[in-house]
């Protein structure tokens, strides 16, 4: 009998042993905790955006509070970078070496990220689904630690072109885009998405600069090459002139505007709510203020979440909604990573989402990823403003 | 004076060793200290010495980082080559902006200069100059490795190469400030027209202080892009040029020992204040910063030289 027990015992300490074995770490996990770092924008010209952050860090609470990921608790770690690129080097920096965080995760704008993209690598750190719509996060070959998260400006162009040649294949189009990386990314991404068509659909291209005061000129100038399809590539006080000035010198085309301006509050009402009916745009999660979800199951548990979480945010606001769905992506991808949580392996796992979605996301559009595409969300839909709000039409398209 | 110099002395020998106690991200915080201080020194000239107040330095420090940048990137200068020519770049910059600057006084000077720091940002991503700036996009550049095979890993290399530099732009300003043309600098900003009356060519000290600010300023630009690896117009913001004059006002005006205190205070300070609070760090710094004042009227560097004497009679 005894030494049958000893047996058992040591059968049973092999297997702990074994199991133990199994449970892989790189800096950053252990049995208890995963810390995950950020950079946020708290102060400075883009605070507004800080919103994110906070969200996110109210999102890993609640998962804290519900027993954590496989039984690990998620200490999100999140530093103020004022939006400059400096400091943020600074903090990634500090989250890496000091703090010793496993990945950084939804890091905030372009240039932040562009000052973090070649440490981040050298480093072999993860550098995940980072918050900014440029199309260069997509590019596992050259920087196999950093992947986006959002659809990217170039997807996003492309669909509008899918939707100019399947419904106008006689458009001539105008296109007004800020002159930096933004705007010429999504002009890329409409030139790419018209195809051999590109040169002969495209009439008139007009720039303008951050530091212009009105875009009035550019219109007229784009009104006179007698497009019927105007692509609207501007950030939000832009689009509203460009919105208004088009309705005022009468000049009607279909009218189509960028996923970055389509705020109804800062957009479209300062441009006036009838003078932007008509107007043409896209989403990929469910805006807050639409009337639509507002019995939506995942939306009244989005709402329950803010009431207890993240009680001094907003419940219009939409960023709130994105780091929502941002964070729970992150979720999905640190359960799947189960015991193994070596950055390899976030990385891995991040790389094999098929078909997975998260309820705040529209309908029909999933999260998928492979080791040689690192752009998750790929599909979008169509919506139309009629005067009050935007409405969702057509299917879900995918940039492909 | 033999005391001043054992203290020097240790506090160099302390800057040598540091690095190899603390970790590398220290180390890199420790590298921007040290920049930061050679822009603190250069400010100091021209708004301590001088009293020529300047909203703008950061455009100097901006375009200290750029001639750098730009040319590791396009001409393919090796990086100890590129902070003298960011130097000698903002020493005619600042000079030529000097010129039309001396018919300005007071609040005046603070307002052309703010201007010039409103905008750098903007004038950095004009298009017409991408082909070199890199726009919006900025410019990534390589860290510099240790040459000669010397066992040091690139952050410490960095520091101690940095901290070359610092010892020599400091023992510069040293001599600067301690000689003749410091003294006219002092006579100028106490009593312009005494001075001019003592035979000191107003303008041309005026233009050349500015001038040698800039240069201090633009080889700490340099030295910060060679830190951080990367440049960018939202890098270099009116916020930056208004933290360089909250250094030298709360490391010490008119004190060289008070531009490193001042960048101990600009690179830390604003860290503690993120940890106290998420909702409002800068409502925390501005506390240390009021903090300081009070207690420290004239500075970090004139707190301690009171100290200094009390305890030696």
């Amino acid at each position: 009998m005894k030494t049958r027990l000893v047996c058992l015992g040591a059968m049973l300490a092999a297997l702990a042993i074994a199991a133990a074995a199994q449970n892989k770490y790189d800096p950053g996990a252990s049995d208890t905790e995963i810390k995950v770092g950020n950079t946020n924008p708290y102060s400075g010209p883009a605070s507004a955006y800080g919103a994110i952050g906070k969200t996110i860090d109210a999102y890993f609470r609640m998962v804290n509070d519900q027993g954590g990921i496989n039984g690990r608790k998620v200490s999100f770690i999140s530093y103020d970078d004022g939006y400059s690129p400096p400091k943020t080097v600074e903090m990634a920096r500090k989250l890496v070496e000091q703090d010793q965080v496993l990945f950084l995760f939804q890091t905030l704008g372009t240039p932040s990220n562009t000052a973090i993209h070649k440490y981040m690598n050298l480093r072999k750190v993860p550098q995940l689904h980072v918050a900014t719509g440029a199309s260069k996060w997509n590019d596992p070959k050259n920087f196999p630690w950093t992947m986006g998260w959002q659809p990217n400006y170039q997807t996003e162009a492309r669909i509008y072109a899918r939707h100019i040649l399947k419904t106008r294949p006689d458009a001539k189009i105008a296109v007004l885009y800020q002159n930096d990386d933004y705007g010429k990314d999504y002009l890329k991404g409409l030139q790419d998405g018209l195809g051999d068509k590109a040169r002969s659909m495209i009439v008139a291209e007009a720039s303008y600069e951050v530091s212009d005061p009105t875009v009035d000129s550019q219109i007229v100038q784009l009104q006179s090459s007698g497009a019927n399809v105007f692509f609207n590539i501007t950030t939000p006080k832009f689009a509203a002139q460009a919105i208004r000035k088009a309705y005022d010198i009468g000049w009607k085309p279909v009218h189509y505007l960028n996923n970055v301006s389509t705020s109804v509050g800062s957009v479209l009402t300062p441009a006036g709510l009838e003078k932007s009916a008509g107007v043409i745009s896209s989403a990929y999660y469910k805006d807050p203020t639409d009337a639509h979800w507002a019995n939506d199951p995942a939306m009244k548990q989005w709402q329950a979440f803010m009431k207890k979480y993240y009680p001094e945010g907003s419940l219009i606001n939409a960023f709130s909604v994105y780091g929502y769905t941002a964070a729970a992506t992150l979720h999905e991808v640190l359960r799947m990573c189960g015991n193994n949580l070596t950055r390899e392996n976030v990385m891995r796992q991040a790389a094999s989402m098929k078909g997975w979605r998260v309820e705040t996301l529209l309908p029909g559009i999933t999260i998928t990823t492979s080791q040689d595409d690192f752009a998750p969300i790929q599909s979008v839909q169509l919506e139309r403003f009629n005067g009050k709000q935007w409405e969702l039409f057509g299917e879900v398209m995918s940039g492909n | 004076m033999s005391r001043r110099s054992l203290f020097l002395g240790a506090l160099i020998v302390a800057a040598c060793a540091l690095p190899f106690l603390v970790s590398s991200y220290r180390t890199f915080q420790l590298t921007l200290v040290l920049v930061y201080a050679i822009a603190l020194l250069g400010l100091n000239i021209l708004t301590g010495y001088n009293g020529q107040i300047s909203l703008g330095h950061g455009a100097f420090y901006a375009l200290g980082a750029y001639c750098a940048a730009i040319l590791i990137d396009k001409a393919g200068a090796p990086y100890w080559a590129v902070v003298p020519a960011a130097g000698g770049v903002c020493l005619v910059a600042g000079f030529l902006f000097g010129l039309p600057a001396l018919r300005l006084e007071g609040l005046y000077l603070a307002l052309a200069t703010f201007a010039l720091g409103v905008a750098m940002p903007q004038l950095l991503k004009y298009h017409h100059l991408e082909k070199w700036t890199g726009g919006v996009q900025g410019i990534v550049i390589a860290k510099p490795e240790a040459p000669f095979g010397i066992p040091l890993d690139a952050d410490r290399w960095l520091y101690f190469f940095t901290l070359g530099v610092t010892l020599v732009m400091f023992v510069l300003g040293w001599n600067l400030l301690r000689g003749r043309i410091g003294r006219a600098l002092v006579a100028i900003r106490d009593q312009h027209i005494a001075s001019e009356a003592m035979g000191i060519h107003n303008a041309l000290y005026k233009s050349l202080a500015f001038g040698v600010s800039a240069m201090f300023t633009g080889v700490a630009g340099a030295l910060g892009a060679l830190a951080v690896q990367f440049v960018a117009p939202d890098s270099f913001g009116v916020f930056l040029s208004i933290v360089f004059l909250v250094g030298i006002v709360v490391g010490g005006l008119a004190s060289i020992s008070g531009a490193l205190y001042g960048a101990l205070f600009i690179e830390f300070i604003p860290n503690i204040a993120d940890e106290i609070s998420k909702a409002a760090p800068w409502a925390i710094f501005g506390v240390f910063m009021i903090g300081f004042v009070y207690l420290m009227p004239t500075g970090v560097a004139g707190a301690i030289r009171v100290l200094w004497r009390r305890r030696s009679p």
